[in-house]
């Protein structure tokens, strides 16, 4: 178990830059959630934790010891492969007891613990069935077993529940944080799926063309992005772009947007403001005035039913602003009808350029 | 309906497309294989007019003379080396070609390694003949590059015979070793090597056991005609070179015993098929 510190790192293909000048510090027994587009550096940067590639500058430590010349097998990592990698030539047990036989481990040693990882993994009746014998999630839990039975310092999982459906996914979700807890083991999960790195991550960092453009704990990203490329790429969220004002913006037809979230940008030079779509809500009229709270008039332009919720988009001077509602009960609003937007200040996060 | 159920499952529709294939094994295998099993029962040829009659007698030649027996043992141990020295420089070669180089340059090698198959069999022997022999490439390069002299002599000898039948078959292990190797997922070498295995642990437990079946497919398919080769033994081998092959083209194209020659065949090939369903089981568990 240990604390992963990459450090300036930086690899290039050709004139591509994959990563630049990237630093992370991935926390002792932590849960860390690696999203980005794609192209933007995630496999790059594990394969280099794993050691399957080098940097061309840049130091990597894991629980201190700098790890950049040190092969992959004398690194001691798990790593747990999309397309899971196991050995088509040997049974689950055999799949899982080849990190510990290479190592030399004697054969009753090996057994017990082939067991325990089957067992935790809940396929301790599985073990003379060859992979193609097993179904996809099977497959993914034999791939975590032969991963953390050795008792690597770092699990490295590369987008390891994508080929999974949706259902299936959610419960390797689950059963994948709980092992991690069990063991407690420092963990490096790379993923597509913002919702996975929301639910499952303590820490999730945000890369774009080969940078760290935010990291921190899931709330905090999701309620305070810094860019508009951290809040649009992590959930949905509206931008509305003006003038800085000291405590929020002043959008082009006038209307100040008061927002308390986020740092302040100099006054007069140009900001956006993000609201995320839950946060506003929208009425027929401008009842009660409400304090502090932000307005903005506008007319809905189109209407989405998603079941337990409904998408508004709101044409306001031709922007379009996403609203989303909780299908309670309550009367739904025609396409064409005027409508009043509000939120709070609390939900509104100012963004520099 | 009973054509519906012969046109969904039975051979029916197949049939216009198999008959060629089917046609074409009979007239250029069946056919003389037959005519050849017939002839090895025979006392003499049944040409210009001879009586002839069935025997058993040159099958009961073989196991009466030791000589056929030794000679189909020192045919069946050239076959084992043989394969074995296509296995040791192929299967490298093989790998390098599926795992390390990549576009242009595995075209370019690909190109040679498989060149000798392009190449007429008996240019090739003599072209081995021109460098092996004393005076020839080898030899005189060598002591051009060697500060002490040196006599290379390997023409007519058995080294000579193992030479030119690896390099004449050595492009199978490569072909079937590649198609196997190419196969596996990188995948599955980087977890190997993930979970501690140093290369050589990854390669022996990881890519050797799933790039076994090419290895065993090249293995047959150099075995068993090298067994029965007599160009090489006799172009190369001279005074050396006399296999159980050679014995059976001589029967053939100077004694004119074709009924010994077909006999002696026949043993060749029934002795080959038990090796190989002797050897099944096992090499089944090597995989
Ligand atoms: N071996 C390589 N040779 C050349 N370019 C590469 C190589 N590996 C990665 N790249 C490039 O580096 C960049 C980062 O690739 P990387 O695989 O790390 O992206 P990623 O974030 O994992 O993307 P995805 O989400 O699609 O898996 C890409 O532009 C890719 O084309
Ligand atoms: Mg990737």
């Amino acid at each position: 178990m240990a604390e992963v510190v990459v450090d300036k790192v930086s690899r290039s293909f050709g004139s591509h830059k994959a990563l630049d000048e990237m630093s992370i510090a991935f926390p002792d027994k932590g849960f860390y959630g690696l999203l980005g587009p794609s192209g933007s550096g995630k496999t790059t940067l594990l394969r280099m934790i794993a050691g399957f590639d080098f940097p061309d500058a840049g130091r990597i430590a894991i629980g201190g010891e700098g790890v950049e010349r040190v092969p992959v097998e004398k690194r001691r990592i798990g790593m747990v492969f999309q397309n899971y990698a196991l050995f088509p030539n040997m049974s689950v047990a055999e799949n899982v007891a080849f990190g510990l036989s290479v190592r030399g481990e004697t054969r009753g040693a090996i057994e017990v613990e082939v067991k325990r990882a089957l067992d935790l993994v809940q396929l301790g009746h599985l073990g003379e069935r060859r992979p193609h014998q097993l179904s996809g999630g099977q497959r993914q839990r034999v791939a975590l077993a032969r991963a953390i039975v050795t008792k690597p310092r770092v699990l490295l999982l590369d987008e390891p529940l994508s080929a999974l459906d949706k259902a299936l996914r959610v419960d390797m979700q689950i059963e994948l944080k709980r092992i991690q807890r069990e063991i407690g083991i420092t963990t490096i999960f790379v993923t597509h799926d913002q919702e996975e790195a929301l639910t499952m991550s303590d820490r999730i960092g945000i890369l774009r063309d080969g940078r760290l453009v935010q990291e921190g704990p899931p709330e905090e990203i999701y309620d305070r992005p810094e860019s508009e490329f951290a809040a649009t790429f992590l959930g949905d969220a509206n931008i509305l772009r003006g003038v800085a004002t000291g405590n929020g913006i002043r959008l082009p037809d006038g209307t100040v947007v008061v927002a308390n979230q986020g740092t302040k940008p100099a006054v007069g030079t140009s900001a956006s403001c993000a609201v995320r779509p839950e946060r506003i809500s929208i009425g027929e009229a401008d009842n009660a005035t409400l304090g502090e709270e932000n307005r903005l008039k506008g007319r809905v332009s189109k209407r989405i039913f998603g079941g337990n919720s409904s998408t508004y988009f709101v044409e306001h001077r031709g922007d379009i602003i996403k609203v989303h509602v909780q299908n309670n009960g309550g009367t739904s609003l025609a396409e064409g009808q005027d409508v009043i937007l509000r939120w709070s200040p609390e939900s509104a996060v100012l963004i520099g350029m | 309906m009973a054509t519906s159920i012969r046109g969904r499952g039975g051979i029916g529709p197949a049939l216009p497309l198999l008959t060629p294939a089917y046609l074409w094994l009979v007239v250029a295998i069946f056919l003389p294989l037959s005519a050849m099993a017939l002839f090895s029962f025979m006392t003499e040829l049944p040409m210009s007019g001879r009586d002839w009659s069935l025997t058993l007698e040159h099958y009961a030649a073989f196991f009466s003379s030791g000589l056929y027996v030794t000679l189909l043992w020192a045919s069946i141990r050239l076959g084992l080396e043989v394969t074995l020295w296509c296995a040791i420089i192929g299967f490298p070669a093989a790998y390098v070609l599926a795992r390390v180089l990549k576009g242009r340059a595995r075209e370019a090698i690909f190109l040679l390694v498989i060149l000798p198959f392009w190449s007429n069999g008996l240019v090739r022997i003599f072209s081995w003949a021109m460098v092996l022999r004393e005076g020839g490439l080898l030899d005189t390069t060598l002591n051009a590059i060697l500060p002490f002299r040196i006599d290379i002599d390997l023409m007519y000898s058995y080294p000579a015979v193992i030479i030119g039948l690896v390099h004449s078959y050595v492009p199978y292990m490569v072909l079937t070793c590649y198609l196997t190797l190419q196969a596996i997922d990188n995948a599955l070498i980087e977890a190997a090597r993930s979970l501690g295995a140093s290369r050589l642990q990854t390669l022996r437990r990881v890519v050797l056991p799933l790039a076994m079946p090419g290895l065993l497919a090249g293995s047959v398919l150099i075995f068993v005609p090298v067994v029965g080769s007599f160009m090489e033994p006799r172009i190369l081998g001279g005074r050396t070179g006399t296999f159980y092959g050679t014995v059976i083209e001589d029967q053939f194209v100077a004694v004119f015993n074709w009924p010994l020659g077909a006999a002696l065949s026949f043993i060749l090939l029934a002795v080959v098929l038990v090796i190989l369903s002797l050897s099944a089981p096992i090499l089944r568990r090597v995989q």
